[in-house]
Protein backbone atom coordinates (compact mmCIF):
# COMPACT_ATOMS: atom_id res chain seq x y z
CA UNK A 1 0.00 0.00 0.00
CA UNK A 2 2.57 2.52 1.19
CA UNK A 3 4.94 1.04 -1.32
CA UNK A 4 2.52 1.79 -4.09
CA UNK A 5 2.09 5.40 -3.00
CA UNK A 6 5.80 5.98 -2.67
CA UNK A 7 6.41 4.86 -6.20
CA UNK A 8 5.32 8.32 -7.33
CA UNK A 9 7.84 11.10 -6.96
CA UNK A 10 5.15 13.66 -6.16
CA UNK A 11 3.94 11.44 -3.32
CA UNK A 12 7.44 11.08 -1.96
CA UNK A 13 7.84 14.87 -2.07
CA UNK A 14 4.46 15.33 -0.46
CA UNK A 15 5.35 12.99 2.37
CA UNK A 16 8.70 14.69 2.88
CA UNK A 17 7.06 18.10 2.91
CA UNK A 18 4.53 16.90 5.47
CA UNK A 19 7.20 15.45 7.76
CA UNK A 20 9.59 18.39 7.42
CA UNK A 21 6.93 20.99 8.05
CA UNK A 22 5.70 19.03 11.07
CA UNK A 23 9.02 19.76 12.75
CA UNK A 24 8.61 23.53 12.57
CA UNK A 25 4.91 23.19 13.27
CA UNK A 26 5.39 21.14 16.46
CA UNK A 27 8.10 23.36 17.91
CA UNK A 28 6.57 26.74 17.14
CA UNK A 29 3.00 25.51 17.60
CA UNK A 30 3.94 24.67 21.18
CA UNK A 31 4.83 28.31 21.85
CA UNK A 32 1.71 29.51 20.03
CA UNK A 33 -0.46 27.32 22.25
CA UNK A 34 1.17 27.98 25.63
CA UNK A 35 1.50 31.69 24.97
CA UNK A 36 -2.04 31.81 23.53
CA UNK A 37 -1.07 33.76 20.44
CA UNK A 38 -3.08 31.77 17.92
CA UNK A 39 -4.93 34.82 16.66
CA UNK A 40 -1.67 36.72 16.08
CA UNK A 41 -0.35 33.73 14.18
CA UNK A 42 -3.50 33.69 12.05
CA UNK A 43 -2.96 37.40 11.38
CA UNK A 44 0.64 36.85 10.30
CA UNK A 45 -0.42 33.98 8.04
CA UNK A 46 -3.09 35.97 6.26
CA UNK A 47 -0.93 39.07 5.95
CA UNK A 48 1.59 36.82 4.23
CA UNK A 49 -0.78 36.54 1.30
CA UNK A 50 0.34 40.05 0.37
CA UNK A 51 3.81 38.60 -0.10
CA UNK A 52 2.51 35.91 -2.42
CA UNK A 53 0.75 38.52 -4.52
CA UNK A 54 3.88 40.65 -4.57
CA UNK A 55 6.09 37.71 -5.55
CA UNK A 56 3.64 36.77 -8.29
CA UNK A 57 3.54 40.35 -9.57
CA UNK A 58 7.34 40.62 -9.63
CA UNK A 59 7.57 37.23 -11.31
CA UNK A 60 9.74 35.63 -8.62
CA UNK A 61 9.15 32.46 -6.60
CA UNK A 62 6.28 33.43 -4.30
CA UNK A 63 8.17 31.85 -1.39
CA UNK A 64 10.83 34.55 -1.81
CA UNK A 65 8.15 37.23 -1.72
CA UNK A 66 6.37 35.77 1.23
CA UNK A 67 9.36 35.44 3.59
CA UNK A 68 10.23 39.14 3.89
CA UNK A 69 6.56 40.10 3.79
CA UNK A 70 5.53 37.79 6.62
CA UNK A 71 8.55 38.80 8.73
CA UNK A 72 7.54 42.41 8.26
CA UNK A 73 3.97 41.53 9.25
CA UNK A 74 5.20 39.76 12.39
CA UNK A 75 7.31 42.69 13.55
CA UNK A 76 4.65 45.27 12.66
CA UNK A 77 1.81 43.44 14.41
CA UNK A 78 4.03 42.78 17.42
CA UNK A 79 5.19 46.38 17.73
CA UNK A 80 1.73 47.79 17.13
CA UNK A 81 0.18 45.71 19.88
CA UNK A 82 3.07 46.16 22.34
CA UNK A 83 4.23 49.72 21.85
CA UNK A 84 1.52 51.75 20.13
CA UNK A 85 -1.63 52.06 22.14
CA UNK A 86 -3.61 49.95 19.73
CA UNK A 87 -5.81 47.13 20.94
CA UNK A 88 -4.12 43.92 19.92
CA UNK A 89 -7.10 42.49 18.08
CA UNK A 90 -7.57 45.70 16.08
CA UNK A 91 -3.90 45.63 15.04
CA UNK A 92 -4.16 42.00 14.03
CA UNK A 93 -7.46 42.43 12.19
CA UNK A 94 -6.16 45.39 10.24
CA UNK A 95 -3.00 43.63 9.10
CA UNK A 96 -4.96 40.48 8.34
CA UNK A 97 -7.25 42.27 5.88
CA UNK A 98 -4.74 44.75 4.44
CA UNK A 99 -2.23 41.97 3.74
CA UNK A 100 -4.82 40.01 1.82
CA UNK A 101 -5.95 43.16 0.01
CA UNK A 102 -2.38 43.92 -1.13
CA UNK A 103 -2.14 40.37 -2.43
CA UNK A 104 -5.39 40.63 -4.36
CA UNK A 105 -4.38 43.99 -5.87
CA UNK A 106 -0.96 42.72 -6.95
CA UNK A 107 -2.47 39.65 -8.57
CA UNK A 108 -5.07 41.80 -10.32
CA UNK A 109 -2.33 44.06 -11.72
CA UNK A 110 -0.61 41.15 -13.44
CA UNK A 111 -2.44 40.20 -16.60
CA UNK A 112 -3.47 36.61 -17.04
CA UNK A 113 -4.71 33.88 -14.78
CA UNK A 114 -2.86 32.92 -11.62
CA UNK A 115 -3.17 29.15 -11.68
CA UNK A 116 -1.44 28.06 -8.50
CA UNK A 117 -2.81 30.83 -6.33
CA UNK A 118 -5.38 28.48 -4.95
CA UNK A 119 -2.65 26.19 -3.73
CA UNK A 120 -1.11 28.94 -1.58
CA UNK A 121 -4.46 29.73 -0.02
CA UNK A 122 -5.56 26.17 0.62
CA UNK A 123 -2.37 24.20 0.18
CA UNK A 124 -1.48 21.60 -2.34
CA UNK A 125 1.10 19.31 -0.98
CA UNK A 126 1.03 17.17 -4.13
CA UNK A 127 2.71 19.86 -6.19
CA UNK A 128 5.61 20.72 -3.89
CA UNK A 129 8.69 21.25 -6.05
CA UNK A 130 12.11 20.09 -4.83
CA UNK A 131 13.26 23.70 -4.40
CA UNK A 132 10.53 24.26 -1.82
CA UNK A 133 11.57 21.10 0.02
CA UNK A 134 15.08 22.47 0.45
CA UNK A 135 13.62 25.76 1.57
CA UNK A 136 11.48 24.02 4.18
CA UNK A 137 14.49 22.04 5.40
CA UNK A 138 16.56 25.23 5.71
CA UNK A 139 13.84 27.03 7.64
CA UNK A 140 13.44 23.99 9.90
CA UNK A 141 17.13 24.03 10.75
CA UNK A 142 17.04 27.76 11.41
CA UNK A 143 14.02 27.44 13.70
CA UNK A 144 15.57 24.54 15.61
CA UNK A 145 18.81 26.48 16.00
CA UNK A 146 17.18 29.62 17.37
CA UNK A 147 14.91 27.70 19.72
CA UNK A 148 17.85 25.65 20.98
CA UNK A 149 19.85 28.79 21.69
CA UNK A 150 17.01 30.68 23.32
CA UNK A 151 14.96 27.94 24.94
CA UNK A 152 15.28 29.36 28.45
CA UNK A 153 14.35 32.86 27.31
CA UNK A 154 11.39 31.64 25.24
CA UNK A 155 10.19 29.53 28.16
CA UNK A 156 10.42 32.56 30.45
CA UNK A 157 8.47 34.91 28.18
CA UNK A 158 5.88 32.24 27.39
CA UNK A 159 5.31 31.51 31.03
CA UNK A 160 5.21 35.00 32.48
CA UNK A 161 6.40 37.90 30.37
CA UNK A 162 6.40 40.40 33.21
CA UNK A 163 8.51 38.21 35.45
CA UNK A 164 10.89 37.70 32.53
CA UNK A 165 11.20 41.47 32.22
CA UNK A 166 11.86 41.86 35.93
CA UNK A 167 14.59 39.23 35.51
CA UNK A 168 16.33 41.54 33.06
CA UNK A 169 15.29 39.95 29.77
CA UNK A 170 14.65 42.07 26.70
CA UNK A 171 11.13 40.75 26.46
CA UNK A 172 9.90 42.85 23.54
CA UNK A 173 12.83 41.85 21.34
CA UNK A 174 12.39 38.19 22.30
CA UNK A 175 8.66 38.36 21.63
CA UNK A 176 9.24 39.89 18.19
CA UNK A 177 11.78 37.19 17.43
CA UNK A 178 9.22 34.58 18.46
CA UNK A 179 6.66 36.16 16.12
CA UNK A 180 9.25 36.07 13.32
CA UNK A 181 9.73 32.35 13.90
CA UNK A 182 5.96 31.97 13.68
CA UNK A 183 6.07 33.87 10.37
CA UNK A 184 8.73 31.48 9.03
CA UNK A 185 6.69 28.51 10.21
CA UNK A 186 3.70 29.89 8.33
CA UNK A 187 5.86 30.00 5.21
CA UNK A 188 6.87 26.39 5.79
CA UNK A 189 3.30 25.24 6.30
CA UNK A 190 1.86 27.22 3.41
CA UNK A 191 2.64 24.50 0.90
CA UNK A 192 1.05 21.83 3.04
CA UNK A 193 -2.24 23.30 4.20
CA UNK A 194 -2.26 26.82 2.75
CA UNK A 195 -2.30 30.10 4.64
CA UNK A 196 -6.02 30.03 5.36
CA UNK A 197 -5.68 26.79 7.31
CA UNK A 198 -2.18 27.17 8.73
CA UNK A 199 -3.52 28.18 12.07
CA UNK A 200 -5.26 24.84 12.56
CA UNK A 201 -2.16 22.75 12.01
CA UNK A 202 -0.10 25.17 14.08
CA UNK A 203 -2.35 24.85 17.11
CA UNK A 204 -4.13 21.47 17.03
CA UNK A 205 -1.17 19.08 17.42
CA UNK A 206 0.34 21.29 20.15
CA UNK A 207 -2.99 21.67 21.91
CA UNK A 208 -3.43 17.90 22.05
CA UNK A 209 0.23 17.41 23.05
CA UNK A 210 -0.22 19.83 25.93
CA UNK A 211 -2.76 17.56 27.59
CA UNK A 212 -0.21 14.78 27.85
CA UNK A 213 3.03 16.68 28.45
CA UNK A 214 4.87 17.64 31.59
CA UNK A 215 7.52 19.79 29.96
CA UNK A 216 7.77 22.12 27.01
CA UNK A 217 10.36 20.03 25.11
CA UNK A 218 8.19 16.95 25.66
CA UNK A 219 5.22 18.84 24.31
CA UNK A 220 7.21 19.84 21.22
CA UNK A 221 8.25 16.27 20.45
CA UNK A 222 4.70 14.99 20.87
CA UNK A 223 3.32 17.85 18.75
CA UNK A 224 5.81 17.01 15.97
CA UNK A 225 4.74 13.37 16.11
CA UNK A 226 1.04 14.24 16.05
CA UNK A 227 1.46 16.72 13.24
CA UNK A 228 3.33 14.11 11.18
CA UNK A 229 0.66 11.54 11.94
CA UNK A 230 -2.22 13.83 10.96
CA UNK A 231 -0.44 14.87 7.77
CA UNK A 232 0.25 11.27 6.74
CA UNK A 233 -3.29 10.11 7.50
CA UNK A 234 -4.73 13.14 5.74
CA UNK A 235 -2.50 12.55 2.76
CA UNK A 236 -3.55 8.91 2.59
CA UNK A 237 -7.26 9.78 2.73
CA UNK A 238 -6.82 12.41 0.07
CA UNK A 239 -5.03 9.88 -2.13
CA UNK A 240 -7.68 7.20 -1.54
CA UNK A 241 -10.71 9.33 -2.21
CA UNK A 242 -9.19 12.04 -4.34
CA UNK A 243 -9.81 14.84 -1.86
CA UNK A 244 -8.03 18.20 -1.47
CA UNK A 245 -4.91 17.28 0.51
CA UNK A 246 -4.57 20.36 2.76
CA UNK A 247 -8.23 20.37 3.71
CA UNK A 248 -8.18 16.65 4.43
CA UNK A 249 -5.19 17.06 6.76
CA UNK A 250 -7.05 19.79 8.62
CA UNK A 251 -10.22 17.71 8.91
CA UNK A 252 -8.19 14.78 10.25
CA UNK A 253 -6.46 17.03 12.81
CA UNK A 254 -9.69 18.68 13.86
CA UNK A 255 -11.44 15.33 14.26
CA UNK A 256 -8.59 14.10 16.43
CA UNK A 257 -8.86 17.25 18.53
CA UNK A 258 -12.57 16.73 19.14
CA UNK A 259 -12.17 13.02 19.77
CA UNK A 260 -9.44 13.55 22.35
CA UNK A 261 -11.52 16.18 24.12
CA UNK A 262 -14.64 14.04 24.05
CA UNK A 263 -12.67 11.10 25.40
CA UNK A 264 -11.24 13.24 28.22
CA UNK A 265 -14.67 14.53 29.13
CA UNK A 266 -16.07 11.03 29.11
CA UNK A 267 -13.33 9.59 31.32
CA UNK A 268 -13.71 12.53 33.70
CA UNK A 269 -17.43 11.89 33.99
CA UNK A 270 -16.93 8.15 34.47
CA UNK A 271 -14.30 8.80 37.12
CA UNK A 272 -16.61 11.15 38.99
CA UNK A 273 -19.26 8.46 39.27
CA UNK B 1 25.72 54.50 57.67
CA UNK B 2 25.44 52.34 54.58
CA UNK B 3 23.47 53.56 51.62
CA UNK B 4 19.88 52.39 51.65
CA UNK B 5 18.92 49.51 49.38
CA UNK B 6 15.74 51.25 48.28
CA UNK B 7 15.45 55.02 48.37
CA UNK B 8 12.23 56.71 47.23
CA UNK B 9 12.10 60.51 47.36
CA UNK B 10 8.85 62.40 46.89
CA UNK B 11 7.75 59.66 44.51
CA UNK B 12 4.49 60.32 42.68
CA UNK B 13 2.80 58.31 39.99
CA UNK B 14 -0.19 59.01 37.80
CA UNK B 15 -1.88 56.10 36.08
CA UNK B 16 -4.56 57.03 33.57
CA UNK B 17 -4.90 60.48 35.16
CA UNK B 18 -5.35 59.04 38.64
CA UNK B 19 -2.83 59.76 41.33
CA UNK B 20 -1.83 56.31 42.55
CA UNK B 21 1.19 57.35 44.60
CA UNK B 22 1.61 60.80 46.08
CA UNK B 23 4.95 62.07 47.38
CA UNK B 24 6.03 58.76 48.82
CA UNK B 25 9.33 58.96 50.65
CA UNK B 26 10.76 55.72 51.90
CA UNK B 27 14.09 54.13 52.53
CA UNK B 28 14.77 50.48 53.10
CA UNK B 29 18.09 49.48 54.60
CA UNK B 30 20.08 46.30 54.63
CA UNK B 31 18.41 43.77 56.93
CA UNK B 32 15.05 45.53 57.11
CA UNK B 33 11.83 43.61 56.98
CA UNK B 34 9.30 46.20 55.93
CA UNK B 35 5.62 45.37 55.86
CA UNK B 36 3.45 47.62 53.70
CA UNK B 37 -0.25 47.49 54.41
CA UNK B 38 -3.13 49.39 52.92
CA UNK B 39 -6.45 49.03 51.16
CA UNK B 40 -6.99 47.75 47.63
CA UNK B 41 -6.12 50.43 45.12
CA UNK B 42 -3.91 52.09 47.69
CA UNK B 43 -0.88 51.72 45.44
CA UNK B 44 0.93 48.87 47.19
CA UNK B 45 1.47 46.78 44.08
CA UNK B 46 2.26 49.89 42.06
CA UNK B 47 4.99 50.87 44.51
CA UNK B 48 6.59 47.45 44.05
CA UNK B 49 6.28 47.81 40.29
CA UNK B 50 8.10 51.15 40.44
CA UNK B 51 10.86 49.60 42.53
CA UNK B 52 11.15 46.82 39.95
CA UNK B 53 11.32 49.25 37.07
CA UNK B 54 8.02 48.13 35.54
CA UNK B 55 6.47 51.58 36.00
CA UNK B 56 8.29 54.88 35.69
CA UNK B 57 7.49 57.51 38.33
CA UNK B 58 5.74 60.69 37.19
CA UNK B 59 7.72 62.75 39.70
CA UNK B 60 10.32 62.18 42.35
CA UNK B 61 13.13 59.67 42.31
CA UNK B 62 13.72 56.02 43.07
CA UNK B 63 17.11 54.40 43.55
CA UNK B 64 17.51 50.70 44.05
CA UNK B 65 20.99 49.50 45.06
CA UNK B 66 22.11 52.99 44.17
CA UNK B 67 20.98 52.71 40.54
CA UNK B 68 17.87 53.18 38.47
CA UNK B 69 15.15 50.59 39.09
CA UNK B 70 15.66 47.53 36.92
CA UNK B 71 19.46 47.95 36.82
CA UNK B 72 20.23 44.98 39.04
CA UNK B 73 17.72 42.22 38.33
CA UNK B 74 19.98 39.54 39.80
CA UNK B 75 20.01 41.19 43.22
CA UNK B 76 16.23 41.24 43.56
CA UNK B 77 13.86 38.35 44.10
CA UNK B 78 10.26 39.10 43.19
CA UNK B 79 7.17 37.17 44.22
CA UNK B 80 4.27 38.53 42.19
CA UNK B 81 0.74 38.46 43.46
CA UNK B 82 -1.40 38.32 40.41
CA UNK B 83 -0.73 35.06 38.71
CA UNK B 84 -0.26 36.11 35.13
CA UNK B 85 0.64 32.63 34.10
CA UNK B 86 -1.55 29.79 33.15
CA UNK B 87 -1.99 27.05 35.75
CA UNK B 88 -2.15 24.48 32.94
CA UNK B 89 1.29 25.39 31.63
CA UNK B 90 3.27 22.17 31.18
CA UNK B 91 6.02 22.86 33.68
CA UNK B 92 7.18 21.22 36.91
CA UNK B 93 8.00 23.03 40.14
CA UNK B 94 11.67 22.28 39.57
CA UNK B 95 11.64 24.01 36.21
CA UNK B 96 9.58 26.89 37.52
CA UNK B 97 12.12 27.48 40.28
CA UNK B 98 14.98 27.09 37.81
CA UNK B 99 13.54 30.07 35.94
CA UNK B 100 14.52 32.17 38.93
CA UNK B 101 18.14 31.66 37.85
CA UNK B 102 17.63 33.48 34.57
CA UNK B 103 18.60 36.87 36.01
CA UNK B 104 22.07 35.41 36.67
CA UNK B 105 22.49 34.03 33.18
CA UNK B 106 23.55 35.56 29.90
CA UNK B 107 21.55 35.36 26.70
CA UNK B 108 22.01 31.96 24.96
CA UNK B 109 23.56 30.46 28.11
CA UNK B 110 21.91 27.22 29.12
CA UNK B 111 21.24 26.32 32.75
CA UNK B 112 24.11 24.32 34.22
CA UNK B 113 24.71 22.07 37.22
CA UNK B 114 25.19 25.01 39.57
CA UNK B 115 21.87 26.52 38.52
CA UNK B 116 20.14 23.23 39.19
CA UNK B 117 21.78 22.98 42.61
CA UNK B 118 20.69 26.50 43.48
CA UNK B 119 17.15 25.70 42.37
CA UNK B 120 17.11 22.53 44.49
CA UNK B 121 18.37 24.49 47.47
CA UNK B 122 15.54 26.99 47.07
CA UNK B 123 13.04 24.14 46.72
CA UNK B 124 14.31 22.72 50.04
CA UNK B 125 14.08 26.10 51.76
CA UNK B 126 10.48 26.38 50.68
CA UNK B 127 9.83 22.80 51.82
CA UNK B 128 8.78 21.52 48.42
CA UNK B 129 11.25 18.64 47.93
CA UNK B 130 8.57 16.02 47.64
CA UNK B 131 6.58 18.04 45.13
CA UNK B 132 9.49 19.09 42.91
CA UNK B 133 8.45 16.97 39.93
CA UNK B 134 4.77 17.89 40.12
CA UNK B 135 3.19 20.00 37.43
CA UNK B 136 2.27 23.42 38.76
CA UNK B 137 -1.36 22.74 37.89
CA UNK B 138 -1.47 19.97 40.51
CA UNK B 139 -0.51 22.25 43.39
CA UNK B 140 -2.66 23.92 45.99
CA UNK B 141 -2.63 27.71 46.28
CA UNK B 142 -0.25 27.62 49.22
CA UNK B 143 2.15 25.21 47.54
CA UNK B 144 2.20 27.31 44.41
CA UNK B 145 2.86 30.41 46.48
CA UNK B 146 5.83 28.71 48.12
CA UNK B 147 7.05 27.63 44.69
CA UNK B 148 6.98 31.27 43.60
CA UNK B 149 8.98 32.22 46.68
CA UNK B 150 11.44 29.44 45.83
CA UNK B 151 11.74 30.83 42.31
CA UNK B 152 12.60 34.24 43.75
CA UNK B 153 15.16 32.68 46.12
CA UNK B 154 16.85 30.60 43.42
CA UNK B 155 18.48 33.70 41.98
CA UNK B 156 20.35 34.34 45.28
CA UNK B 157 18.83 37.79 45.80
CA UNK B 158 19.74 40.32 48.47
CA UNK B 159 16.34 41.94 48.39
CA UNK B 160 13.06 40.06 48.37
CA UNK B 161 9.85 41.80 47.24
CA UNK B 162 6.63 39.98 47.99
CA UNK B 163 3.23 41.08 46.79
CA UNK B 164 0.39 39.64 48.87
CA UNK B 165 1.99 36.23 49.34
CA UNK B 166 -0.85 35.10 51.58
CA UNK B 167 -3.78 36.27 49.49
CA UNK B 168 -6.19 33.50 48.57
CA UNK B 169 -4.66 30.72 50.63
CA UNK B 170 -6.02 29.04 53.73
CA UNK B 171 -5.02 30.29 57.22
CA UNK B 172 -2.81 27.35 58.06
CA UNK B 173 -0.82 27.79 54.89
CA UNK B 174 -0.45 31.47 55.72
CA UNK B 175 1.36 30.51 58.88
CA UNK B 176 3.87 28.37 57.02
CA UNK B 177 4.49 31.18 54.55
CA UNK B 178 5.12 33.62 57.40
CA UNK B 179 7.36 31.13 59.16
CA UNK B 180 9.31 30.83 55.94
CA UNK B 181 9.65 34.61 55.89
CA UNK B 182 10.82 34.60 59.49
CA UNK B 183 13.56 32.22 58.44
CA UNK B 184 14.51 34.29 55.40
CA UNK B 185 14.76 37.60 57.17
CA UNK B 186 18.01 36.46 58.79
CA UNK B 187 19.73 36.65 55.42
CA UNK B 188 17.61 38.94 53.28
CA UNK B 189 16.15 42.39 53.18
CA UNK B 190 12.43 41.94 52.70
CA UNK B 191 9.62 44.21 51.58
CA UNK B 192 6.24 42.61 51.98
CA UNK B 193 2.97 43.99 50.72
CA UNK B 194 -0.03 42.51 52.45
CA UNK B 195 -3.59 42.65 53.64
CA UNK B 196 -2.83 40.71 56.80
CA UNK B 197 -2.62 43.77 59.00
CA UNK B 198 -2.88 41.82 62.21
CA UNK B 199 -0.43 39.09 61.38
CA UNK B 200 2.55 40.87 59.95
CA UNK B 201 3.32 42.88 63.08
CA UNK B 202 4.79 39.73 64.63
CA UNK B 203 7.33 39.37 61.89
CA UNK B 204 8.30 42.71 60.43
CA UNK B 205 10.80 45.21 61.76
CA UNK B 206 8.89 48.17 60.38
CA UNK B 207 5.41 48.81 59.07
CA UNK B 208 4.22 51.34 56.54
CA UNK B 209 0.66 52.03 55.59
CA UNK B 210 0.03 53.10 52.06
CA UNK B 211 -3.10 54.69 50.73
CA UNK B 212 -1.78 56.87 47.91
CA UNK B 213 0.30 58.60 50.58
CA UNK B 214 2.62 56.64 52.78
CA UNK B 215 2.90 56.66 56.53
CA UNK B 216 5.85 54.94 58.12
CA UNK B 217 5.99 53.39 61.58
CA UNK B 218 9.56 53.10 62.75
CA UNK B 219 8.97 49.99 64.80
CA UNK B 220 7.55 46.54 64.60
CA UNK B 221 4.54 47.69 66.54
CA UNK B 222 1.49 47.41 64.41
CA UNK B 223 -0.51 50.51 63.75
CA UNK B 224 -3.27 50.52 66.32
CA UNK B 225 -6.82 49.71 65.62
CA UNK B 226 -7.93 53.32 65.29
CA UNK B 227 -5.34 54.22 62.72
CA UNK B 228 -6.03 51.03 60.78
CA UNK B 229 -9.71 51.80 60.70
CA UNK B 230 -8.93 55.28 59.47
CA UNK B 231 -6.71 53.82 56.74
CA UNK B 232 -9.27 51.35 55.53
CA UNK B 233 -12.32 53.53 56.08
CA UNK B 234 -14.08 50.71 57.85
CA UNK B 235 -13.61 48.99 61.21
CA UNK B 236 -10.65 46.63 61.31
CA UNK B 237 -10.40 43.68 63.63
CA UNK B 238 -6.97 42.38 64.45
CA UNK B 239 -6.80 38.66 63.73
CA UNK B 240 -5.31 36.49 66.44
CA UNK B 241 -2.40 34.59 65.05
CA UNK B 242 -1.57 31.22 66.51
CA UNK B 243 2.07 30.41 66.78
CA UNK B 244 2.86 27.16 65.12
CA UNK B 245 6.07 25.42 64.25
CA UNK B 246 6.08 24.50 60.65
CA UNK B 247 7.23 21.07 59.59
CA UNK B 248 8.24 22.36 56.24
CA UNK B 249 11.18 24.34 57.55
CA UNK B 250 12.73 21.63 59.66
CA UNK B 251 15.49 20.17 57.63
CA UNK B 252 17.82 17.62 59.10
Amino acid sequence: MLHEILAYEFMRNALLAALLSSVACGIIGTYVVVKKIGFISGGIAHTAFGGIGLGYYLGINPLLGVIPFSLFAAVAIGLMSKKAKVAEDSAIGTFWAVGMAVGVICIGLKPGYAPDLFSYLFGNILTVPTFDLWMILLLDLFIIGVVWLLNKEFLAISFDEEYARVSGLKTTALYLLMLCLIALTVVVMMRVVGIVMVIALLTIPAAIARMFSRTLPGMMVLAIALSSLFSIIGLWFSYQWDLASGATIIVVSGSAFFLVHAWRQLTAVLKAQ
Amino acid sequence: MKDPIIQCDQLSLLLGGMKVLDKVTLSVHDGDFLGIIGPNGGGKTTLLRVILGLEAPSAGSVRVFGGAPGSFPARIGYVPQRLFFDRDFPISIRELVLMGRISNKKLFQHYNKRDREKADEAICTAGLERLAERRIGDLSGGELQRALIARALAGDPELLLLDEPTASIDPQMKTTIYDLMEHLKEKLTIVLVTHDTGTISRYVTRTASLNVTLELYESALSPNRESLSALYHYPVNPVVHHSQVSRTLDHP
